[in-house]
Formats: C-alpha cells, sequence, structure tokens
C-alpha cells in the first residue's frame, strides 16, 4: 500500500535577520525589506516525510501552502528536495487570517487532496511562533496529532512511531494512521536540491486553489473568520534607565565588582 | 456566572506544576477584577496535594477528572474533558500553559470552540474593546498582550466575541503567589467515563525519559548569557567560568541556540525560558525583543558588547564597550582579588 502524505508549509519573511530597513519611519513592519525563506520547522517537516518516502518508494509527498501566489516557490523548492508536487492556497478573501481562519482553508485544501495518511507540518512558523495551525488543522480534519516530532522511528502501513522532543526530556508513542504530525527543530534538517530534479521542476506550474476550489464558506476566511482582532499595536520602545556605559579598563572592571559585591548582587 | 479557567499540568511526579501555579495566581488577580470565580481544571491520575496546593494560590472550584489513564498526558481525552466542561460552564477566560501540553492542547479546543487564541503572552489585563464595525463598546474583556512579527512589535489582541477568551503563557512569565494560605474552595469530581470514549485513548507509551528539570536557569540568580557574539572558539567555556565564579548559571540567545553553542535548556526570552536573576550579564548580545522579554526583570542588568548601539544597552544598568573575551577574564580576575 503506497502512502499518500501532505506536508504544510509556509513561506515567511525572515524574522531572523531583521536588518535596520525592517521598520518603517511609521513604525510598521517593512515585508520589502525582509527575504521570503521556507519556514524552518517546515524543512524539517519535508525531511520527515522524505525519510519515510526513502522506505516506501511509492509514497506520495504533496505540499500544502497558504499565502500570495509567489508561495509557489516554496513549493518548487520541495519539489527540488523530493516532494512529488503542490498547491498554492491563495485568495484575497483569505486576507488578514488568524490560526483558526488559517487552518480552516489548510484543511479544506487538504480535505480536497483526498484520502491522506499522514499531514506533516513544521511545529511552528517563524513569524508567528504560535504552533497553532497544527493542531487546529488536525481538529478540523478529525484525525489525532502528534506534536514536536523529532525522530520518525517507525512507519508501518498502518501506524506510526515518533519521538517526541519535550522541554524535559523525550518521549516515544505509537498511533494509528491517519495523523498529523508536526515536527520540531531537533529533528533532522531537509536534504538538499537534488540536481535533476531542479532541472526538471525549475519551471514546474503548481497548482493554485482559491477559496471556490477548497469550497470554503467565506464567513470563515480572513478577517471575518478571525476571532482574534488586534486592538494595538506598538512598535517597540526600549525604556531607558540610568545607565552607566564603561570603557573596559583595569579600573572599571575592578570597580564595578567592588561595588556589585557592596550592594549584595553578587556574593 | 462565566468564571476563568485554568488548565493545570501534572509533572512527572504528580503534582501541580509550577506554569500552572503562576496561571492560577494571574487568573486570580484578573477574577478580583471581574468579580468571577477561579475554577482549576485537573486531569491526571491520584496527583498529590490536590487540593492543598491549589487553593492557597486561589482557585474557588477544582474539576478533578482522575483516571489512570489521564497520565502522561496525550491529547484527545484531554481534550474531550476541557472542551465539554467549558460547554458546560461557559468560562469567559480560559488559560493555558505555553508548554508542549499546552500548546498541544489549547489550539485544538480553541479550533472546536471556533474561539480566539493567542499564544505566548507576556502580560494579560482586562480593559475594553471599542468595536467600530457595530459602533459598540465591550466591557471587561481580556487584552492578551504579546510581542509579534519576530518581536519588533508589541501586539495586544482581543476577542471580543468569542468565548471563551484564550491565552497560553509560558513558564516564568507570571508571578506565582499565594493568595491565602487559608482560601479553600470545592472539588468537583468529574465523571471520566462520561466525558471521553475508549477511542481517545489512542496513543501508545513506548518509552519516556522525562527528567526533572536538568538545567534550572529560571530559579538562577545570577545569570551569565551569550548572544551569537559569542560564537567563537571557546566562547561559552569562557562563560561557564564567570558562571561558575560567581555562582551563576549560563544562558542564551535563540541565535546562540540555534548556533548549537549552547543547549536549548538555556535559552532566555519568548520562545525559552523567562528568568528574572539578581544580576544578569549579557555578552555579544545584541538584545532582540524577544530576548529582552525573558530578562527585562532582572534587578541588575550589565551588557558587554562591542557595538555601544545594541538594544540590549538601552536596558542595562552598565554596558561596558568592549570584547567580551577581553571582559570576561578581568572580571573574573576582579572578582576574585575582591571577592575574599
Amino acid at each position: 500500500m503506497s502512502l499518500k502524505i501532505v506536508v504544510l508549509a509556509k513561506q515567511v519573511p525572515d524574522t531572523r535577520n531583521v536588518g535596520k530597513d525592517a521598520m518603517t519611519a511609521e513604525g510598521t513592519v517593512n515585508r520589502q525589506a525582509l527575504a521570503a525563506i521556507f519556514n524552518p520547522e517546515d524543512l524539517n517537516a519535508l525531511e520527515m516525510a522524505l525519510a519515510i518516502k526513502d522506505r516506501k518508494k511509492d509514497t506520495e509527498i504533496t505540499i500544502v501552502t497558504m499565502g500570495p501566489d509567489r508561495a509557489a516557490e516554496i513549493v518548487r523548492d520541495a519539489m527540488f528536495r523530493g516532494a512529488d508536487g503542490g498547491v498554492v492556497v491563495s485568495d484575497r478573501k483569505l486576507a488578514g487570517s488568524d490560526t483558526l481562519a488559517t487552518s480552516y482553508a489548510i484543511s479544506q485544501a487538504v480535505k480536497k487532496l483526498g484520502k491522506v495518511d499522514i499531514v506533516f507540518g513544521g511545529r511552528q512558523a517563524i513569524d508567528g511562533d504560535t504552533a497553532q495551525v497544527g493542531p487546529q488543522t488536525a481538529e478540523k480534519l478529525g484525525i489525532p496529532q502528534i506534536t514536536y516530532a523529532e525522530e520518525l522511528v517507525d512507519i508501518t502501513d498502518k501506524d506510526i512511531t515518533i519521538k517526541r522532543r519535550l522541554e524535559r526530556g523525550v518521549e516515544t508513542i505509537k498511533t494509528n494512521l491517519p495523523v498529523l504530525v508536526t515536527v520540531h527543530s531537533s529533528a533532522p534538517k531537509a536534504r538538499y536540491y537534488n540536481a535533476k530534479r531542479l532541472m526538471a521542476y525549475k519551471n514546474a506550474e503548481i497548482k493554485m486553489f482559491n477559496a471556490a476550489d477548497i469550497e470554503a464558506e467565506d464567513e470563515r476566511l480572513g478577517l471575518t473568520g478571525s476571532p482574534t482582532k488586534v486592538k494595538k499595536i506598538d512598535s517597540v520602545v526600549l525604556t531607558h534607565k540610568d545607565n552607566v556605559t564603561l570603557e573596559p579598563t583595569d579600573a572599571n572592571i575592578d570597580n564595578l565588582v567592588k561595588e556589585l559585591i557592596n550592594t549584595h548582587i553578587i556574593g | 456566572m462565566n468564571n476563568i479557567f485554568v488548565y493545570c499540568e501534572i509533572t512527572e511526579d504528580n503534582f501541580i506544576a509550577d506554569v500552572s501555579l503562576e496561571l492560577i495566581s494571574k487568573a486570580r488577580k484578573l477574577a478580583d477584577e471581574l468579580k468571577v470565580k477561579v475554577e482549576a481544571v485537573v486531569c491526571g491520575y491520584e496527583v498529590k496535594n490536590l487540593e492543598s496546593s491549589l487553593y492557597p494560590y486561589g482557585v474557588d472550584i477544582i474539576n478533578y477528572a482522575d483516571d489512570s489513564r489521564l497520565f502522561p498526558y496525550q491529547t484527545l481525552p484531554h481534550f474531550a474533558i476541557i472542551t465539554k466542561l467549558i460547554k458546560e460552564k461557559q468560562p469567559q477566560i480560559c488559560l493555558f500553559g505555553a508548554t508542549s501540553v499546552g500548546r498541544d492542547l489549547a489550539p485544538r479546543v480553541a479550533s472546536y470552540l471556533r474561539c480566539g487564541l493567542t499564544a505566548d503572552c507576556t502580560s494579560l489585563e482586562i480593559g475594553d474593546y471599542e468595536d467600530k464595525k457595530n459602533n459598540t463598546t465591550i466591557n471587561n474583556l481580556l487584552y492578551q498582550i504579546r510581542p509579534a512579527f519576530g518581536g519588533n512589535i508589541i501586539a495586544t489582541i482581543v476577542n471580543p466575541h468569542t468565548r471563551p477568551q484564550m491565552a497560553t503563557v509560558r513558564e516564568g512569565v507570571m508571578k506565582k503567589e499565594i493568595y491565602n494560605e487559608k482560601h479553600s474552595g470545592e472539588l468537583v469530581r468529574v465523571p471520566v467515563k462520561n466525558y471521553t470514549q475508549d477511542s481517545d485513548f489512542c496513543i501508545e507509551f513506548i518509552s519516556r525519559e522525562i527528567e526533572a528539570q536538568k538545567v534550572n536557569i529560571k530559579g538562577a540568580q545570577i545569570i551569565v548569557c551569550g548572544g551569537y557574539g559569542m560564537n567563537r572558539p571557546n566562547g561559552f567555556a569562557l562563560l561557564k567560568q564567570l558562571a561558575d565564579t560567581l555562582g551563576g548559571e549560563i544562558g542564551a540567545t535563540r541565535a546562540a541556540v540555534d548556533a548549537g553553542l549552547v543547549e536549548h535548556e538555556r535559552q532566555i526570552g519568548q520562545t525559552g525560558v523567562t528568568v528574572r536573576p539578581k544580576l544578569y550579564i549579557g555578552c555579544g548580545v545584541s538584545g532582540a525583543v524577544q530576548h529582552r522579554a525573558g530578562m527585562d526583570q532582572s534587578s541588575k542588568i550589565i551588557s558587554i558588547n562591542t557595538d555601544p548601539n545594541a538594544p540590549l544597552n538601552a536596558i542595562a544598568d552598565y554596558t561596558i564597550i568592549g570584547d567580551a573575551f577581553e571582559v570576561v577574564p578581568k572580571l573574573i580576575e576582579y572578582y576574585k582579588k575582591n571577592s575574599k
């Protein structure tokens, strides 16, 4: 039996490399100044799917992403690494979706793909760090979830065994398929592009789904479908305290240490 | 009555987890402001000191589901119990720890109830909201405050129209405070068989190696924290020397952890732990807001950085403009000299 796998992926602004031009003069985020990258933990998720395909050659891996049309770039990126294909869910109605509306749209898209055995996704995306879309998609698909996956221990046609990375250790658990698995950054990193696949798919047409294609109810999408509202945004203003700036001379360090000892900050 | 729910986590040795007691302390304050009760939801098996540990922090009602299959945590039975309790009791607010348990459970619950959920809040307040679309003002909403967009902004999120208002908060963010040693409440047993189905228990545990927290930088009084600027040979070894000399622990920024310089348990900030030491020494730490969110409550902050404009300097009590590789050995030297 061949396994059908979906990998959820997101193209994200590279918030880890925020430069000085990342914020506009008005204090809003300047998305243009940030590179768009494959969300790092989604690459860990893709690798776990590819590891299954290594063991079971007839496994089929489909990427599902939501975003603007250019998000097709990460579907191709995944195909260069070994995925079979993918779809981009893209519609102006999706703009402003919070995690609830996002997971609704994504689950509708996954349902369109027919029977799926495993849905993989990164634990969280670096532009939100919420880790919510995975479990919410699992709920909407009505399947169990395994979060914080670090290692694929075993896979058969009917069940999966996963080692999870938790705050204070690890646990290995087994459950029946179908299941949704979110993958932690401690899992193996994604393999590099395969040169032949790069040549074959660099201009690949990527299928686009709009709201009608996924049979979504409009009121559950975008801002309307998002129960969380942003009341206020404050760009970060540093609170200044009385700051003493020191040159690293021996006398200065000596005095600083003495002061810390005298004020019982250090013993 | 629309009370406040706190989902309580159970530690490996079967006590109520600190993160839950911290949330209860916060929930108590919010409940006093809203004039409602605090309800704990506990799903576990023969949890130790259940009542004596929860009531003093301000819990009025404990909803206790006691079944050997409820520990260790697995998603679906806990999900079934808490969603049914929420439907029955209609709390207005429901809080979870932003832990591997809370971040597994809360989104699934929010999805099922179609409620708003805000992850990793750094502050929770009660306030009003002007709904411009319907031209009404909604009173006494939960303000869910968190850094967003890589920490470059602080967002205040509200859920005006869905209940409960749900949020997760990381361990160490809220302060654990005894409300009243003599405070008492009511224990309500949840009949687990009526709330779950056998098919919910679908996880087979093959092995578990969960330690009592290996590294505890949360409780450290002195923290020597390294940033990506310490990404040179022996950078963290040097910091360890300073930490050992001062009797402290090493912490790190996300960039340093991602670079593999130090284990993840030491990461300080929005996606790590929150610390409040007496003394924080940042070495080569630029001080992104996500990091500062995890350490800006430190009593004294020293920033050692070659960059005079590092954001950490702005919240530091002392800024030493220099290379940590030169400054740290001097700190060690002068501490040894002066501490006798």
